[in-house]
């Protein structure tokens, strides 16, 4: 649950989101639910050449369970509330 | 979550509802390409897709083989993309060949890179340092 607060606060920031299969999309987040799917909009990927089929896609639906990471504006995340609210979630689960 | 969404929350939420009865692309796990019509969804991202084909893409040749109807087990799926009818959805310099040449592009590339992979295998064995 943690994690879905954490990003659903994070809604309208840009993101890059690296896929498990190596595919990196660079987009604004427009919605996250609790299994962690990703909606992003206005999308671009990082390295277009070598993924030439997502040329006209500018909004997409990405799957939880195949993101490896979600790589974010550094002034985007508030380290001290994100380390608070770990350590409640831990004492409390 | 567990309330039915009302008619606004459709703009906000991750539901593929937005998808609806538009073009969409389909990234699978095995790499494969589906682009087709989205009719129907669920909450494992099971979809079924209407009059869709797969882009095969090798180098700058590619090729639509046509499906049919698909239902598409969720547990597959990396991404659905939306795409924009008003943007092309493939490079200019990209070339339309048959499914034949797709295929014979297809099997020299997996050759090639079976051969690299046996060749990295046969160099780590020497162990070079």
């Amino acid at each position: 649950m943690l994690f879905f607060s954490y990003f659903k606060d994070l809604v309208g920031q840009e993101v890059t989101v690296e896929l498990k299969n190596d595919l990196a999309i660079r987009g604004t987040l427009h919605s996250v639910d609790q299994y962690l799917n990703i909606k992003l909009e206005n999308t671009r990927v990082v390295d277009q050449d070598k993924f030439p089929h997502m040329l006209s896609v500018r909004n997409c639906f990405i799957r939880g369970s195949v993101v490896r990471y979600v790589q974010l504006p550094p002034d985007g995340v508030d380290v001290d509330l994100l380390h608070d609210a770990a350590r409640r979630e831990a004492r409390g689960g | 979550m567990s309330s039915w969404a009302g008619p606004e929350d459709i703009y906000l939420s991750t539901s593929l509802a937005s998808y609806l009865d538009r073009k969409i692309l389909v990234l699978l796990r095995d790499g494969r390409k589906l682009m087709g019509t989205l009719r129907s969804f669920d909450q494992f991202a099971n979809a079924v897709l209407e009059g869709a084909c797969e882009r095969v893409i090798v180098g700058e040749q590619y090729c639509d083989i046509p499906l049919g109807l698909y239902v598409i087990r969720g547990e597959n799926v990396v991404l659905i993309g939306d795409l924009d009818t008003e943007r092309e959805e493939l490079p200019p310099n990209m070339i339309r060949v048959s499914e034949t040449e797709i295929k014979r592009a297809q099997k020299v590339e997996r050759e090639a890179s079976e051969l690299r992979g046996t060749m990295r295998k046969r160099m780590e064995f020497l162990d070079f340092d």
